[in-house]
């Protein structure tokens, strides 16, 4: 298995877009939008923060889907998505959790507080992580990818529970932008227009920089994996079938 | 051919380790066929295989017609199977370990009692069947897993490595069972190292050597005194190609 | 003694097979009582140790009995779990029973049920032992339904994934690991909710999180029946 090359200017056509929207969208977080009238400049890190949390949610979803594909296709491809969309997501994820911690400092006067959604921001991050070590302790590969998409499954749950946790405690103090909510968060702002472009165009460039990093990621791992296999098959003389 | 097991062209890999590679064999009803082979050459996955425990990677496997994996359900039922762990639990006694899969084959409520003192009678446990098998020596338990494996009077029986650890006497004892459950008209594949005695019991030896039947014969063909230096001729050669 | 396969044997209905393989973990627990001692025991040490470090009074013991209750069996749960599905592993019966003709969930069912009893009767005894030592009334109706639900929760996503853990390297340490994660819905849920009741609350404090946490067991049997299939399947 290797790359045509289309596919190959495809990813680096995705690639260059992808930075380039970056680049555009960090000049409307820093030039576009004014300091926010209650929070000032600290409020600029919000977009970072939500944009990168898209990315996590797609990354796991994307991982979980591709579980649920696994268990029913037994093809190893849905497998490298799978773990690329975990990888990613843990990568997106502590993104999260550091730019809301920059910001909590100024806002909150502290970097970590013990309510509901950061907690279950936290446990999200380490389900994702016990699934690396999962992998990391099975021996047979077929039965790693097995016991993988099953517990992408089961992880995912804490994705959903981070999402519905604001809902059933409202005691949060965490802002929540979208849906109704009791709450009476510290930190909340009112969404103006240009808030709204600014958050909007980098829900967007986080999208298509996670689409682009999870191409990336799998090409690698496929490459990976087809040097394993090329070594054995070095190793073992000609054991094809 | 009235075959009851039919296997065509199965292949097993463990990731990209090939165990088995294209595998043909036929095993008729009422035959009694020991395999031979070098370790690492395929035995136990193919006994795994056939009693499904684990899923071929390609090819078909049928049992008394019915296909495997898919229709496992129905095969299990008539099977039995030694492998060379005991299974059977070491904090119940041989009675209760007995009733148990009694049980879970759904034998008759109002025979399981009789059958399960006929089969402890037959394999000499009978006197002891109240004691917990932790309290038995390795032949006694072995003696416990035959029983186990024959009490739901399976049509075919799979046998990994049965003689492991025996001493003589159980190890002749094991000899008279299986004479006896074989001239009952069971089918019966074994997986064995000694030689003589695949010649001795079965009607026919295979052997395996790197995933594949390199030597099929019946033993009414070779004599007994020829069969190491086939052996060796056969495993050899595979090697060396 | 025949030849070939006869007539199908009927497969036996799933609700025995499950009693019949709940009753071999518990018949071999009466004789040997290594699993439920070894957890009574870690819960007493357990609820020493928190009395010593936390040095409680009467309010902060009114206030602290909810989460020393359910980190307790939480990790009660896990050390029993775990050995219970290690020795079926270890022994090789766990194929035994894969060997068996019977439906997977049958065979998850029955650990299931073998697994809760030790889990609940653990729970339960860590009840009286915290109103004794704790001196709260923690024995009461409202109370055991919120461990029961708990325990459901908690050894159902249990059970499935020590499944998995026990075939990995390092399985005492990742059991913990993958577990604790997975199931912290229900043992938030659990927390809140006795913390609620030990407290006198209202039922508005804890209504939502019961339901939050019977909706968690019903959303964690489910995945179980759905999952664990692939995972005995090898």
């Amino acid at each position: 298995m290797t790359y045509s090359a289309r596919r190959t200017r495809w990813l680096r056509a995705l690639t260059a877009a992808a930075l380039v929207l970056f680049v555009l969208a960090l000049l409307m977080d820093f030039l576009y939008v004014g300091p926010e009238k209650e929070q000032g400049e600290a409020q600029r890190i919000f977009y970072v923060h939500l944009g990168s949390f898209l990315g996590a949610f797609i990354s796991f979803g994307v991982s979980v889907l591709t579980g649920v594909m696994y268990l029913l296709r037994r093809d190893a491809r849905w497998d490298v998505l799978s773990l690329s969309g975990v990888e990613m997501g843990l990568g997106f994820s502590g993104i999260t959790i550091l730019t809301g911690m920059a910001w909590a400092k100024p806002i909150w006067q502290t970097w970590w507080t013990w309510e509901p959604r950061l907690t279950s921001v936290a446990i999200m991050w380490l389900a994702y992580a016990a699934y690396m070590m999962l992998r990391a302790g099975i021996e047979d590969p077929e039965q790693r990818q097995r016991f993988a998409a099953v517990y992408s499954v089961l992880a995912f749950g804490s994705v959903v529970f981070t999402i519905i946790i604001v809902r059933v405690r409202p005691d949060t103090i965490h802002p929540v932008i979208a849906g109704p909510t009791q709450a009476d968060p510290t930190g909340s702002f009112e969404v103006t227009g240009r808030i709204r472009d600014t958050l909007l165009f980098n829900l967007f460039v986080f999208a298509v920089i996670t689409v682009a990093l999870l191409w990336h990621r799998v090409r690698l791992e496929n490459l990976a994996r087809l040097v394993e296999q090329r070594k054995l098959q070095a190793l073992t003389g000609h054991w094809g079938d | 051919m009235d075959s009851i097991i039919s296997i065509r062209n199965l292949t097993k890999r463990y990731g990209v380790v090939p165990a088995l590679r294209g595998l043909n064999l036929d095993v008729a009803r009422g035959e009694f066929l020991a395999l031979c082979g070098p370790n690492g050459s395929g035995k136990t996955t193919l006994i795994r295989i056939l009693a499904a425990l684990a899923r071929p990677t390609g090819g078909t496997v049928q049992i008394g017609g019915w296909t495997l994996p898919a229709e496992a359900a129905y095969v299990r039922a008539h099977l039995g199977v030694v492998s060379h762990l005991p299974l059977v639990y070491d904090t119940l006694t041989a009675e209760e370990n007995l009733l148990l899969f009694a049980r879970l084959y759904n034998l008759p409520h109002d025979q399981r009692r009789e059958r399960v003192e006929a089969v402890l009678r037959r394999v000499g446990l009978w006197r002891r069947a109240g004691d917990v098998v932790r309290t038995y020596s390795r032949g006694m338990v072995q003696r416990l897993a035959i029983a186990r494996a024959i009490l739901h009077d399976p049509a075919v029986l799979l046998l990994d490595e049965p003689y492991t650890g025996l001493d003589q006497d159980a190890a002749a004892l094991l000899d008279a069972l299986l004479g006896e459950v074989g001239a009952g008209g069971r089918t019966i594949v074994m997986t064995t190292h000694n030689l003589p005695r695949a010649h001795r019991l079965a009607d026919r030896i295979a052997v395996l050597s790197q995933g594949r039947i390199v030597f099929d014969t019946p033993c009414s063909q070779v004599e007994s005194g020829d069969l190491p230096a086939l052996y060796a001729d056969v495993t050899g050669s595979a090697r060396a190609r | 003694m025949s030849a070939g396969p006869r007539k199908l044997r009927p497969l036996m209905p799933t609700w025995r097979a499950v009693l019949a393989i709940a009753w071999k973990d518990v018949r071999a627990e009466l004789r040997g009582r290594e699993l439920v001692s070894a957890m009574l025991l870690f819960t007493l040490i357990t609820v020493l140790v928190f009395s010593l470090a936390l040095e409680l009074d009467a309010n902060a013991r009114r206030d602290a009995a909810a989460g020393v209750l359910w980190v307790t069996v939480a990790f009660a749960g896990i050390l029993g779990l775990g050995r219970s599905l290690s020795a079926e592993y270890d022994r090789g019966s766990l194929d035994a029973l894969l060997l068996a003709p019977i439906a997977r969930s049958a065979l998850f069912f029955g650990k299931l049920v073998g697994n809760l009893l030790f889990v609940l009767i653990t729970a339960l005894l860590l009840l009286v032992l915290l109103s004794v030592l704790f001196n709260l009334a923690l024995v009461q109706p409202l109370l055991v339904l919120v461990v029961l639900l708990g325990c459901i929760g908690f050894t159902t996503s249990g059970t499935l994934i020590a499944s998995m853990s026990v075939h990995a390297r390092a399985r005492e340490a990742l059991l913990p690991v993958l577990l604790l994660p997975v199931a912290l819905p229900v043992l938030i849920a659990a927390v809140r909710a006795s913390g609620a009741i030990i407290n006198d609350l209202p039922s508005d404090d804890w209504l939502p999180w019961l339901e939050l946490l019977a909706a968690a067991d019903v959303l964690f049997l489910a995945a179980a029946v759905a999952l664990f299939d692939y995972v005995v399947e090898e």
